[in-house]
């Protein structure tokens, strides 16, 4: 494996000296997302294998060209899951899972993927082999570089090697499904959000309510009565969250409108603003998560986030083009490039995949 | 003692003290020697100095003034909370005006509705469970000086506490801050929205050290109180036998409230202390907790149970009431204080490990009491891995504190040997700056450094504290070679 890391070392050294770029790949699952860019790929799948994985410390190292699915696969033989429930999008891999920093329904309950990042390796821009964090649960030692290179699009370098906190798979799941407009469902999210109720996931969509229920069996059943609706069958249930999480759900399926992502706080009241008629609407994370296919202006999709005290990503569609993701203010766009000149000077690094100038 | 800070700055500071008077009224600028001695050092007092000025704002605008007024002079700053920390993070330069933050210290919004806080930097940690109380919620990172540390020094520092292996550490629990950059810009890192676009910068800048920006406001998450909550208490023939039965816990997907561990030496400390009937006989106790409704409590209760018995436990006892949970964990919390009343002086190690490696590195500290002279007793998070070794010693005892510093070293490099860290929760501040050139080669550090320049160019926001120098890990790594015959013995070193 160190032939690879060699060989890759050369690449970015070529690219730094003949000033062209590189194009981070691994599964090529998430090719849709971020901005278009182009570059000559730097493949991360050659790079696999999981490196350790210690079931007691609940946590798993593994190569960034490793699949999601030959990971979960192993974590699913000690009962251990990735809590934040990444989609895959296909041949997904480590690396770019990190990278992305997506994570799926459970995220609600368990929080983000950046969350549960312990370590990470990384190639810099100068061609070096860095490693910052370790396998440990806790680490204050230097800043928290693993950290902010989850999400981080490769924008700062080569995610090598990942190591990731892993928990206990859920003892017992149940879904309910409810009917509910869009204003009557808020409401029942946010009456259940302020309860120690044990849900995991939410999904909101054309007048219909699931709501996954996680943890001891007693727990469940006991919060199922309260939330009341009708229990899904377990298979049924299972892959409901599933298409989900990939996006297979019939919602999903490109009508040629543009799909954006909104980010919003949990103060967010959807119902109350009439211009998100203006297209089909799909909510998940209490509503957090609002999947948005509209035809409306970038303007006015990015202005409604903001209103609400979030943001909006171009998705899936529409133009790759331009800003695909809420550009920066001022003293934070510097930030961003101030960074990305100290990890990645030549800058070869996905030039241009998460902002113009970066 | 005076930490031997390796940044000095061509300071213009004749100009400093009247343009501070000019922003700050007169109760929120301290000079002179006298009035500043309480702020010459944080809860690390083995390191004390003197800073120029001590300056308290009361406002955002008035951080903004300070530290542009700094930026132009050169004058390096070093922000500080409610100085508990115990790695020096918030030792003074002796060149710069210290920032004390104590005085922005209002609750913004308490946002029951969306379980959220909105807190200047000042306000305590445990202020803020208790406003959120009476709405059934509380913020739940518990560093064991909660009662006194504030949240700004939280974010510093990215604060633990015993509930961290279910809950999380401070950058699991804060969604927001509002930053103050050393040349007076203002960001705004995270929202109250799940995530924020760009780059994940308030994960990088959670446990930063004060190192690139001052907060203004934080926003935290606030959850639901769980509804019960017991622990049982364990007690082990030897530490090999509680070891593996924290990892056949876990093992058995049980991730408890808290689970603490600690030594026999320990257990003989406190509990002339807190009568909280620990078995002295016993090697090692253990404590495990469980929250949540009462009929996950009952059930995960019992399973806790069946497998410490499994594992070899000499006796256990669960807690039947409020009173007596709080009892035996009043033994655990009380271990720093009860160290100090047995020993002079102690020294507070941080060191994380794989917890498989628990059993080794207990036989090393007990190799290196014998070696060292010195005794030393061990409080573990062993949750997750975060080992508190307490070595004591006698400062006016000739070369005590001297073998104490080694015997700490070793430890702390055994940690990273181990695939571990250096700190867990403490920081690395002025106190394991040396180790930092173990944890990580010259080319990591150098990364490290590009990080405080993006935020920092002129590198006056508490310099010299966190990432160590090329240069002082060249005279370290000097150090190492020569073991235990340490050259330079009249340099200050703790």
């Amino acid at each position: 494996m160190q032939d690879v890391i060699e060989q890759w070392q050369k690449q970015i050294a070529n690219a730094a000296e003949s000033k062209r770029h590189l194009r981070i790949r691994g599964g090529g699952s998430k090719d849709f997302y971020g901005r278009k860019i182009d570059g000559e790929p730097l493949d991360t799948s050659p790079y696999s294998g999981i490196v350790s994985y210690e079931p007691s410390e609940l946590v798993v190292t593994a190569r960034a060209g490793t699949t999601l699915a030959e990971l979960e696969g192993t974590l699913a033989e000690r009962n251990q899951v990735l809590p934040f429930e990444p989609p895959h999008f296909g041949a997904a891999t480590v690396g770019g899972c990190v990278a992305a920093g997506l994570s799926g329904p459970r995220r609600m309950r368990a929080g983000p993927l950046r969350d549960f990042v312990l370590g990470a390796q990384l190639l810099d821009g100068s061609g070096s082999l860095l490693n910052f964090g370790g396998q440990v649960m806790k680490n204050v030692a230097g800043y928290d570089i693993s950290r902010l290179l989850a999400g981080g699009l490769g924008t700062l370098g080569v995610i090598t090697e990942v190591s990731l906190k892993v928990l206990p798979g859920p003892q017992y799941e149940q879904t309910q499904r409810l009917s509910a407009g869009l204003d009557e469902a808020e409401g029942l999210l946010r009456d259940w959000s302020g309860k120690p109720l044990p849900i995991s996931a939410t999904l909101w969509a054309a007048g219909e309510l699931h709501v996954r229920l996680s943890g001891a069996e007693s727990a469940v059943l006991l919060a199922a009565k309260g939330i009341g609706g009708e229990t899904l069958q377990q298979s049924s249930a299972k892959i409901l969250w599933q298409q989900l999480r990939e996006q297979e759900l019939p919602f999903f399926v490109s009508s040629g409108t543009p799909l954006w992502r909104l980010a919003l706080p949990a103060s967010a009241a959807l119902a109350s603003d009439g211009a998100i008629n203006e297209g089909e609407l799909l909510l998940e994370w209490n509503g957090q998560q609002c999947w948005w296919r509209t035809a409306l202006s970038e303007e006015t999709v990015r202005n409604f986030a903001a209103t609400a005290g979030g943001h909006a990503t171009l998705f899936r569609g529409g133009d790759r083009s331009g800003d695909v993701f809420t550009p920066l203010g001022g003293a934070m766009l510097s930030l961003h490039q101030r960074l990305k000149n100290e990890f990645d000077p030549a800058g070869v690094f996905n030039p241009g995949r998460m902002y113009p100038t970066l | 003692m005076t930490f031997s800070n390796d940044s000095h700055f061509e300071t213009r500071t004749g100009d400093l003290i009247p343009s501070l008077q000019a922003i700050l009224s007169d109760d929120s600028l301290v000079i002179g020697e006298e009035p500043m001695r309480p702020y010459e050092c944080d809860g690390l007092t083995v390191y004390r100095e003197t800073p120029v000025a001590v300056a308290i704002p009361e406002s955002e605008a008035q951080v903004i003034a300070v530290l542009k007024l700094c930026h132009e002079l050169g004058v390096p700053v070093v922000p500080r909370g409610a100085g508990t920390g115990l790695s020096g993070g918030a030792l003074p330069h002796s060149q710069g005006v210290l920032l004390s933050m104590t005085k922005m210290k209002s609750i913004v919004r308490l946002d029951p509705k969306n379980q959220l806080a909105v807190v200047q930097p000042g306000v305590r940690n445990l202020a803020i469970s208790e406003a959120a109380q009476p709405y059934g919620l509380y913020y739940a990172p518990d560093p064991s000086s909660q009662i006194a540390c504030t949240i700004g020094g939280n974010v510093a520092e990215n604060s633990g506490g015993v509930h961290c292996l279910k809950y999380g550490l401070t950058v699991h629990n804060v969604v927001r801050a509002r930053v103050v950059l050393m040349d007076g810009e203002i960001v705004e890192l995270g929202s109250e929205a799940p995530d924020s676009p760009g780059l994940d910068l308030l994960a990088l800048f959670v446990g930063s050290e004060g190192l690139l920006g001052v907060v203004t406001e934080v926003t935290v998450k606030l959850i639901p109180s769980p509804e019960s909550a017991r622990i049982v208490m364990a007690s082990f023939d030897n530490t090999t036998d509680a070891a593996d039965a924290v990892a056949a816990i876990i093992s058995a997907g049980v991730i408890p409230a808290g689970l603490e561990m600690m030594d026999q030496a320990t257990s003989a400390a406190v509990e002339p202390f807190v009568n909280a009937g620990y078995d002295l006989d016993a090697a090692a106790i253990l404590l495990a907790e469980s929250d949540g409704t009462s009929e996950e409590v009952d059930a995960e209760i019992a399973q806790i149970e069946a497998l410490l018995q499994q594992c070899g436990a000499r006796s256990l006892k669960v807690s039947t009431s409020e009173q007596q949970r709080l009892l035996f964990w009043a033994g655990r919390k009380a271990a720093f204080p009860a160290i100090g009343r047995i020993s002079p002086d102690y020294y507070c190690m941080d060191g994380t490990i794989p917890r498989r490696r628990l059993g080794e590195m207990l036989s090393a500290i007990s190799e290196m009491e014998t070696k060292y002279g010195l005794r030393c007793a061990n409080v573990f998070h062993a949750g997750d891995g975060n080992l508190h070794p307490l070595i004591m010693f006698d400062a006016n005892v000739d070369g005590e504190v001297e073998r104490a510093e080694q015997f700490g070293a070793e430890i702390l490099e055994l940690s990273v040997a181990f695939g571990g860290s250096i700190t867990g929760e403490h920081g690395v501040g002025a106190e394991k700056i040396n180790q930092m050139c173990v944890q990580y080669n010259a080319e990591e550090l150098e990364r490290f450094h590009s990080i405080k320049r993006a935020f920092d160019p002129q590198g006056l926001l508490n310099p010299g504290k966190a990432i160590p120098t090329l240069h002082r890990c060249a005279e370290y790594g000097a150090m190492i070679v020569h073991g235990g015959d340490l050259p330079f013995p009249e340099l200050p070193r703790f």
